[in-house]
C-alpha cells in the first residue's frame, strides 16, 4: 500500500476558501474547478472539510460532493457538521466515501461506534484538531479549532479507534497555514497509538516536510494552500513522497 | 444493453452509476427492484458496511434467488467490495453469515501479524498495484498491465476454495490480498473501480463489454 498524497480542501458555503491557523478566510474559487484539476494531475484522494457547518450546519457540502463525483473518480473524503447516520447517508448518497468527524463526536462518541456499525470501519474517519499545550502534550479542539474539550489528543485518538474509527485524520492548528512543516511528534504520537491509518494535514511548507511525516508513522499526507495557490504541483509533492 | 445496479441501501450508487456512465453504458438503472433484473444484460452489485448488513439487506428485498437466476442465464455480474464478499459462501465477520454461495469460499479478516512480527495497520486504505493470479484475457482485468494501481478500502477479503477462481491480489506487508476473483460469469473485485480513476474506468468498461457465458 503506498503512502497517499490528498488534497485538502476547506470549503465554506460553495466556496474553496483558505485559513491561516484557521482564521482569516480567503476565498479561492470553485472547489469543483480545484478537485477536477487535481483528479486530472494524479492525485490519490480528495479530502472535504466544511469549515463553519459545525456552527451553521450543512447549506453546500453534499451539493459540492455530488457535483465533484460527476467527474472525479478517486476518493472523497468529507467532514464538516455531521451529526447523524442520517447526515452520513446523504453525503455516501452524494458520492463520498467517508466521513470525517470531529465537533459531534466529541459531544458523542457512540456515534463513531454507530457510524461504524452501520457503514463500516473504514468509512468512519476520526478528525482531531490537536493543539500542543506543551512538549508531547496536545489538547483536542471542535468548531474548526474555535472550542477546546479538554480531552487529550492521544487518548481520545485511542477511544476513537477502539469505538470504531478506521482511519485518524490529525490536523495541528499550531501548524495549519503556517508552512513550517507538519507536527512530526503529533504523528509520532498517534501513529504509536493506534492501529490504523494516519492521515497527517496542517504545516507543509517545504521539499522534505512531507517524507518527514510519513517517517513519523502518517500513512497519508494531506496538502491545501500550496496547492490551492500553485506554489507546488502534485508531480513535485509525489517526488518528495519518494524520499520517506 | 441494459445495465442494471443493485440498490439495497448499502452503498455509494451515485458514484458507480456515473462510472458506468463514462463508461459507455446509456441504459443505466438503480434499482431496488427484484424484478428488474429479469430485463438486465449486466448487473452490478456494489455495496459498502457489514456483511451481515449488506444480506440482510438483499433478502429483506428479495435480491437473493433474483441474482441466482439472473447468473443461472449466463448473464455477466460484477460485484465490488461488499457486493463481491457476499458472492462468496460466507464470511467470518462478526460470526458466520451465508453469503449468495455464487463463488465457493469464504471472507476473512486479513491478518493483523506479518511473518516478520510487524503490526499491519487495518483498514487498509488506500492504492496497490494488482498482480495476476490467472490469466486476465477476456476478464474484467483484461487489457491491463500486471502492477496496474487501485484502490482499495477494507479489512476483510475474500479467500476462494479454488484457487482457480482467484483473478488478481496485492501486497499487503508480505501477505497476498485478494483483489478480484471470477467464475464464468461471475466476477468480484474487491478494490472500487469507480475511485480508482482511468484505470478503474477501464475495467468497467471492459465488464460491459464482456459477452454473457449463455
Amino acid at each position: 500500500m503506498s503512502a497517499r498524497l490528498i488534497a485538502r480542501l476547506d470549503i465554506k458555503g460553495p466556496n474553496l476558501i483558505k485559513g491561516v491557523q484557521m482564521e482569516g478566510l480567503r476565498v479561492m474559487g470553485d472547489p469543483y474547478d480545484f478537485a477536477r484539476r487535481y483528479y486530472e494531475a494524479g492525485v490519490d484522494e480528495l479530502l472535504y472539510i466544511d469549515i463553519v457547518a459545525s456552527l451553521y450546519g450543512r447549506s453546500k457540502l453534499t451539493e459540492v460532493v455530488r457535483r465533484t463525483a460527476q467527474d472525479v473518480f478517486v476518493p472523497m473524503t468529507v467532514g464538516g457538521g455531521i451529526r447523524s447516520i442520517e447526515d452520513v447517508t446523504e453525503l455516501l448518497r452524494a458520492g463520498a466515501d467517508k466521513v470525517a468527524i470531529n465537533t459531534a463526536a466529541v459531544a458523542r462518541p457512540d456515534l463513531i461506534a454507530e457510524v461504524a456499525n452501520r457503514f463500516g470501519s473504514q468509512c468512519m474517519v476520526l478528525s482531531i484538531e490537536a493543539k500542543q499545550q506543551a512538549p508531547g502534550t496536545w489538547e483536542v479542539y471542535t468548531e474548526t479549532g474555535r472550542e477546546h474539550s479538554g480531552l487529550d489528543v492521544v487518548e481520545w485518538a485511542r477511544r476513537g479507534v477502539a469505538l470504531g474509527a478506521g482511519e485518524v485524520l490529525v490536523t495541528s492548528i499550531d501548524r495549519e497555514g503556517t508552512r513550517k512543516g507538519f507536527d512530526t511528534d503529533l504523528i509520532k504520537a498517534i501513529a504509536a497509538a493506534v492501529e490504523v491509518p494516519v492521515i497527517a494535514s496542517g504545516g507543509y511548507g517545504a521539499a522534505g516536510d512531507l517524507a518527514a511525516a510519513l517517517g513519523a508513522g502518517a500513512d497519508a499526507v494531506a496538502v491545501a494552500d500550496a496547492l490551492h495557490y500553485g506554489r507546488v504541483t502534485l508531480d513535485a509533492l509525489r517526488q518528495q513522497m519518494q524520499g520517506a | 444493453m441494459k445495465v442494471v445496479i443493485i440498490d439495497y441501501g448499502m452503498g455509494n450508487l451515485f458514484s458507480v452509476r456515473r462510472a458506468v456512465e463514462v463508461s459507455g453504458a446509456t441504459d443505466i438503472e438503480v434499482s431496488a427492484d427484484p424484478s428488474r433484473l429479469a430485463h438486465a444484460d449486466r448487473v452490478i452489485l456494489p455495496g459498502v458496511g457489514a456483511f451481515a448488513d449488506g444480506m440482510a439487506g438483499l433478502t429483506r428485498a428479495g435480491f437473493v434467488p433474483a441474482i441466482r437466476d439472473y447468473v443461472a442465464h449466463g448473464r455477466p455480474l460484477l460485484g465490488i467490495c461488499l457486493g463481491m464478499q457476499m458472492l462468496l459462501d460466507q464470511s467470518d465477520e462478526f460470526g458466520d453469515t451465508a453469503g449468495l454461495g455464487l463463488i465457493p469460499g469464504h471472507v476473512r479478516a486479513i491478518d493483523r501479524d506479518t511473518d516478520d512480527g510487524k503490526r499491519r495497520k487495518l483498514p487498509s486504505i488506500g492504492w496497490a498495484g494488482l498482480q495476476p493470479e490467472a490469466a486476465w484475457q477476456g476478464t474484467i482485468l483484461a487489457g491491463l498491465t500486471p502492477g496496474a494501481a487501485v484502490y482499495f478500502l477494507h479489512s476483510f477479503h475474500a479467500v476462494p476454495s479454488d484457487h482457480a477462481d482467484l483473478l488478481a491480489s496485492y501486497d499487503h506487508l508480505g501477505t497476498k490480498v485478494t483483489a478480484a476473483i471470477r467464475r464464468g460469469n461471475v466476477t468480484g473485485a474487491q478494490f472500487h473501480p469507480e475511485k480508482s480513476g482511468p484505470v478503474g474506468l477501464g475495467i468497467i468498461a471492459a465488464f460491459l463489454a464482456q459477452t454473457s457465458t449463455a
